[in-house]
């Protein structure tokens, strides 16, 4: 039983992974490949680190397991909104099919001030 | 049941370390490049955890706690500096 479940979170890990790596290969831009990396890459490492903690079946090794996946699913956004602000940034361009970029206007690069939310009373003021 | 499953899970995380490194090398831009080197250090974590079950040597999961670490923060030192940077084209 517990052999099987072992099994079972170690193969979901692993072609969560796989699919991740081929999402990064396959898409067509940033933004998308970033969207299979960091949801599919965290969940699929956060899967096979379960596994090692049903394996050994012991109260040190599963809190150490737990420790790497909080900070697994901790990370992987912020990692992934740092890396995507700073690709919007320094000009990565957007696929062909997309469809709207609402930061494109709103956006001023050299102060990173967002127009958008702003009230009438605080544009007049900057 | 447990070995053959590690045994398959070895040949797909190593599929996709290879699919991963053509992004790296790829691009094409640098951007691109961090996502990989990201998606590179996940996948070695997965690769920690299924060799620990492999061997039974659990203090290998020490190692995959460090790399995780030390991938998030060069994600967030590559994006610092290449904000920093201002518009590129490479």
């Amino acid at each position: 039983m517990q052999e099987a479940f072992t099994a079972l979170l170690l193969l979901l890990g692993g072609g969560l992974m796989l699919i991740a790596a081929i999402g990064a290969l396959r898409l067509p831009d940033l933004l998308t490949r970033m969207h299979a990396t960091t949801k599919a890459g965290a969940l699929g490492a956060s899967l096979t680190i379960a596994a090692v903690a049903v394996h050994f079946a012991d109260v040190e090794i599963t809190a150490r397991a737990l420790v790497i996946i909080v900070f697994i699913v901790l990370t992987a956004p912020v990692a992934a909104h740092v890396i995507g602000r700073a690709g919007y940034f320094v000009g990565v361009p957007l696929c062909d099919g997309t469809v709207k970029d609402e930061l494109r206007d709103r956006y001023d690069p050299e102060s990173h001030v967002l127009d958008s939310g702003l009230t009438e009373d605080s544009k007049r003021r900057r | 049941m447990v070995e053959i499953a590690a045994y398959l899970v070895f040949a797909m995380l190593s599929v996709a370390l290879v699919l991963a490194l053509i992004r790296l090398m790829k691009g094409p831009m640098l951007p691109n490049r961090v996502v990989a080197l990201e998606l590179i250090a996940s996948l070695l974590v997965g690769f920690i955890a299924v060799y620990a079950i492999h061997t039974g040597v659990d203090d290998f999961i020490d190692v995959a706690i460090v790399l995780a670490l030390l991938a998030f923060m060069a994600a967030v030192g590559f994006a610092r500096y290449l904000e920093k940077g201002g518009p590129r084209d490479d």
